[in-house]
């Protein structure tokens, strides 16, 4: 027990992602009304997100910005660049294209669910499924 | 032996599927007829100028694509591959006589179909009859079936429908559940398809997996009708009497058969089975069919259906022949090939004249017709008399072969076989003769002016009984094409 | 120019996708010329760039001359150069053979429709084209995100069937971006080529396990690979008949070409055969989703939901010959590929020219079209026999490799699988070609060629069709060519 504590808090980005995802995915499976589930949907891209944004971050790095190497031949020579200071930017940089992914998506879901109830005038889906039957 | 290379093979295939479009587009009837006899023509010609350099001790081999490694789509006429062609090329120039004769008198619908389908068939047959591997035989095998179709439910009513649906599944289930597979693991075990003297297979695989195989081939070319896959050739007999007579009679069945010998001598290989010691099922199996077909069709009433499990007891004889993996057994099972063809197609084409003159489909309907038409019924009891294997007709010659075959074999059994299946021939034929032309009292049962079929009909019937009889006095080219291929086959 | 096919192939497509937008505004009649001209260009350049293949082995496009890792680029092998031909052909025939479908059944949304179908198309090239893993999954997206817009165009069950779909297809491409993201941890790179130099060293990785094991299940459920087929059916039966001949005969194919895409750059052969000791496993599953996609589409009472699951068995059979292990299963596979592409094609698209004329697609509708449309049924005899695989026709020879590739695994089950499903769509298929070619039952006999109505579907959606029916038998005789100049060379090596 006094080991898995440790473990979990040492890698909590990850717990907190699959927490998340699995409240996604629950909510897409097991609820009935069509826009809760869209709502599930966008928990679990978001959570995708949120682990990608984790993976780049370090404690005490800051921005991808180097200091000092405006102009000055002699200061980029003396400060030499430490990885380890500066946070990786790539995963966000790509977050911001799944962010526009999944809010694209999240539209196309909406527009589906009005067309949806629009036909049907229920978004609760064994109501729907129901009157498809009754056809 | 020494290849040449020419197009002709292809041609022959070809020459029948160009002529489609032309039917199709054909206005009217005789138009379409004339290109059907163009393109019948045409066929006998390219197979028959192919004769010669066969005789000689050529080979004539076309390649068109290669698909898979070792494997091409290639034609290869040799003299096994010259006879039948020659036979079903021959007779179809007869049958498109015969078909305008027929379809005009019952004044049957969609008869472009019919005969694009027909046309369709022939490629196909010929195909098989020159394919150069177990890839393009089977190619042409399915195109035949799918080709064959729509001629043998040509009526489209229930009884076309469910026939149909029994032909497919067992000629297209057997061909994709046992000849796939089975061409697959020899392609796997041995890195080709291409027949050859000897067989493929030779040295490959063992006993069990080589008996696995047998089976599979055996049975899976259904087309050939070997019990217990044999029962979608009654059911064909819904087609309409040419179909029946060429399909039925020669091409499909006979492309099974041919089939089956190809694979057992080209795949396998007699020394093969010798060494395996295969023979006795072959004979065993086909002993059975040719036994247990001839009793059915001794109850049968309905005049095509006896036909055809006479048919099946028939094709039954070419296996057997070849079972038999002596020189002189292969050449009766060979040439056996044409004669039943020739008597075959007789048979059936007097049953469709007969339907086409009366409307009666039964032979117990058909007591006195031999007054009323003598000249058909003459053609029956001579080709009765050939499928009996009775002199004067060309089955004599085969048949005398198989015996000879049999004793060289060392088969007893397969001679008591011989024996009792002619005695049922003769059973089932005799009578039909007997009661058209001398039972008098049921003459009434005809309308009056009822009298022989068309002219169209009367004379392929004519021609085919006089070349069965013919072919006894002068079975060439088709005993000499036996002969070199059982030659080539044994090295000796 | 030549250097930027890759590029063009995208681009292009992409910007008239804008253009016939504005135009649906300004005159509908220009959406459609702009849309096959487009698709025209992508079709010009991918043969080009299979021709470049065939001389230059892969041809690498760095987007904005950034050289990878570090910039996206596009790489062309053997392996996408057929599969983008595949694609962009597909794509065109059907552009043109639909054109009166679309007019009649959404003339209103014409260039929505036709927006939406430019950037479907653009997606998938997108997808076969590019060498970055996470460029993939944006590409993925456009194609996804069209393609739900474009089924939900369809008939009354279609939104709900596309929302179905929408579900899962997010899931299955948020897990293929999960599945990136752990091979991002562990590699530092998302180039593809880059991914799979830096992997040999961490084969036993968990990480990498755990990459692989999501990235595959995500790309199983685009693909619809049994169990995980559920939204396909539904999805593709409502569709509007334009849709459906596009979207089935690419999307799951493009998806099955990221497989083993996937298998043989990223994850490198070695470690999916070797390392990994599931290929076996996978191959049964294989077998139980062909088995079961046969035996539902045994059920169906109407056409297209009968195609639908024809294709998940298809699936079936492209991840089991993928899966087996050899270089005959892998060739089948990708063979299929293109092969299924087509016949699916062939078959969707007679869908549509029954719709056209019939207005519904059930066996009850199919009475009699033998008769009334003997050149449309005479494509779809075509079709199923490629379908059920017989020769000549393309179908059976990819077959051909699966069962020896098969044999070869000495994977027995996935042969009789095979032999099975021919067999059943031997059944499914006669079944259609019984009902339209008997029924209403007449009695014929003694009526002389009596005048059939022929009542065709228009000749622009009859010759884009017979020109597809006539490709099946011609790309199954030139089987040898292809395989031996162009898949042969698209296996690494070490698959013997």
């Amino acid at each position: 027990m006094s080991d898995l504590i440790p473990f979990i808090v040492a890698k909590y980005n990850y717990w907190i992602y699959i927490t998340l995802m699995m409240i996604g995915l629950y909510a897409m499976i097991a609820k009935n009304n069509l826009v809760k589930k869209i709502v599930g949907m966008n928990i679990f891209q978001t959570a995708i997100i949120l682990f990608y944004v984790s993976i780049g971050a370090k404690k005490g790095a800051t921005i991808p910005i180097i200091e000092h190497a405006h102009g000055d031949a002699h200061g980029a020579v003396s400060h030499t660049i430490e990885i380890a200071h500066y946070i990786n930017p790539l995963p966000h940089v790509l977050m911001l294209t799944a962010i526009v992914v999944s809010v694209a998506t999240l539209g196309v879901a909406l527009a589906l669910a009005i067309k949806v109830y629009n036909r049907h005038k229920t978004l609760e889906e064994d109501e729907i499924i129901d009157q498809i039957k009754g056809i | 032996m020494e290849t040449i290379t020419s197009i002709k093979p292809l041609l022959a295939v070809l020459v029948s599927l160009c002529v489609v479009p032309l039917l199709m587009s054909s206005r009217s009837p005789n138009v379409r007829e004339a290109w059907t006899f163009v393109a019948a023509s045409a066929k006998f010609l390219i197979v028959a100028s192919m004769l010669p350099v066969v005789f000689n001790g050529f080979e004539i081999v076309y390649t068109v694509a290669e698909v898979i490694p070792g494997v091409a789509i290639k034609f290869r006429v040799d003299a096994l591959g010259m006879l039948f062609a020659l036979v079903s090329s021959s007779l179809w120039i007869v049958t498109s006589v015969y078909s305008i004769g027929y379809m005009r008198g019952l004044k049957e619908h969609s008869q472009t179909r019919y005969f694009c389908f027909f046309a369709l068939a022939l490629s196909a047959t010929i195909g098989v009859a020159f394919s150069a591997n177990l890839l393009t035989l089977y190619l042409f095998y399915e195109m035949l079936s799918f080709a064959t179709y729509p001629l043998v439910t040509h009526h489209q009513d229930e009884e076309a429908r469910s026939s149909g649906r029994k032909y497919l599944l067992y000629i297209v289930g057997t061909s994709i559940g046992f000849v796939l597979p089975a061409m697959l693991i020899s392609y796997n075990l041995s890195g080709t398809l291409e027949f050859s003297r000897q067989g493929f297979l030779a040295g490959t695989g063992s006993r069990g997996l080589t008996g696995v195989l047998l089976v599979l081939i055996v049975f899976g070319f259904a087309k050939a009708a070997i019990m217990p896959f044999h029962s979608w050739l009654p059911a064909a007999m819904v087609a309409p009497t040419p179909v029946s007579a060429l399909l039925h009679a020669v091409a499909v069945v006979k492309v099974g058969v041919f089939s089956v010998v190809r694979v057992l001598t080209g795949v396998f290989g007699i020394n093969l089975l010798i060494s395996f010691d295969f023979g006795p099922f072959i004979i065993f199996v086909a002993s059975a069919t040719i036994l247990v077909g001839s009793f059915i069709a001794l109850s049968q009433d309905n005049l095509k259906r006896l036909l055809a499990f006479s048919t099946i007891a028939q094709l039954s004889y070419i296996v057997l022949g070849v079972g038999l993996l002596s020189p002189q057994g292969m050449t009766g099972g060979m040439v056996h090939i044409a004669m039943h063809a020739f008597g075959k197609i007789t048979l059936f084409f007097c049953a469709g004249a007969i339907f086409v003159a009366t409307g009666k489909r039964n032979i117990s309907e058909m007591i006195g017709i031999g007054r009323r038409m003598p000249v058909t019924m003459t053609a029956f009891f001579i080709a009765s008399l050939s499928i009996t294997g009775l002199p004067p007709c060309g089955g004599f010659i085969s048949k005398w072969y198989l015996v000879l075959g049999s004793l060289q074999a060392h088969q007893m059994p397969v001679l008591f076989v011989l024996l009792v299946s002619s005695l049922l021939n003769a059973a089932y034929f005799m009578p039909i003769v007997y009661k058209a032309f001398f039972c008098t009292p049921q003459e009434a049962m005809f309308e009056k002016g009822v009298k022989e079929a068309p002219a169209f009909c009367v004379v392929p019937l004519v021609i085919t009984a006089l070349i069965s009889m013919v072919l006894l006095f002068y079975p060439q080219p088709f005993f000499g094409l036996a002969d070199m291929m059982v030659k080539s086959i044994t090295g000796g | 120019m030549s250097q930027h096919y890759p590029a063009l192939l995208v681009i292009v497509p992409l910007l008239s996708a804008f253009l016939i937008s504005a135009a649906g505004w300004l005159n509908k009649r220009l959406c459609f010329p702009i849309a096959v001209a487009a698709l025209s260009v992508a079709c010009f350049s991918s043969v080009l760039l299979l021709f470049q293949v065939l001389d230059e082995k892969v041809v690498l496009y760095k987007l904005g001359g950034w050289s990878p890792p570090w910039g996206i680029a596009y790489s062309v092998d053997y392996l996408n150069g057929l599969v983008l031909v595949v694609v962009s052909v597909v794509a065109l025939l059907n552009l043109i053979a639909t054109q009166r479908n679309v007019e009649q059944e959404f003339s209103e949304k014409i260039g929505a429709f036709y927006t939406l179908y430019i950037l479907f198309v653009t997606g998938l090239l997108g997808i076969v084209v590019t060498g970055d893993a996470f460029n993939l999954y944006v590409l993925l997206e456009i194609a996804s995100l069209t393609g739900y817009g474009l089924i939900a165009m369809g008939e009354n069950r279609a939104p709900l069937a596309t929302l179905n779909y929408l579900y899962m297809g997010t899931i299955g491409a948020s897990f293929y971006l999960l599945g990136i993201g752990y091979l991002y941890i562990v590699t530092g790179s998302l180039n593809m080529a880059d991914i799979s130099a830096i992997l040999p060293s961490l084969y036993h990785s968990k990480t990498v396990l755990a990459a692989f094991v999501i990235c595959i299940v995500g790309v199983w459920l685009k693909m619809a690979f049994f169990p995980l087929h559920a939204w396909l059916p539904n999805a593709y039966t409502y569709a509007p008949s334009a849709v459906s001949s596009l979207i089935a005969p690419l999307m799951t194919k493009v998806i099955i070409y990221v497989m083993i895409r996937l298998m043989l750059t990223v994850f490198t052969p070695k470690y999916i055969f070797s390392t990994l000791n599931v290929s076996d496993s996978i191959v049964w599953i294989a077998v139980i989703a062909i088995v079961m996609g046969a035996i539902l589409a045994l059920g169906q009472r109407n056409l297209k939901k009968m195609l639908a699951y024809i294709i998940v068995a298809e699936v079936g059979y492209m991840v089991g010959g993928a899966w087996l292990g050899n270089r005959a299963g892998m060739t089948g596979a990708i063979l299929h590929i293109a092969n299924d592409a087509l016949m699916t094609l062939c078959v969707f698209l007679v869908v549509g020219n029954i719709v056209y004329k019939v207005k519904g697609y059930a066996f009850e509708d199919l009475k009699g079209l033998f008769r009334k449309m003997p050149f449309t049924m005479g494509a779809f005899v075509v079709g199923a026999m490629s379908i059920i695989g017989v020769p000549p026709t393309c179908g059976f020879f990819s077959k051909w490799y699966l069962i020896s590739g098969a044999i070869q695994a000495g994977h027995y089950g996935f042969m009789v699988a095979l032999l099975f499903s021919s067999l059943v769509n031997v059944i499914l298929f006669f079944r259609v070609i019984e009902i339209s070619y008997y029924e209403p039952f007449e009695n014929h006999h003694g009526q002389e060629s009596h005048p059939g109505k022929i009542a065709e579907a228009p000749l622009t959606m009859l010759v884009p069709l017979l020109i597809v029916a006539a490709g099946l038998v011609v790309v199954g005789v030139y089987t040898g060519d292809i395989v031996n100049h162009i898949i042969e060379f698209a296996i690494p090596k070490g698959i013997v």
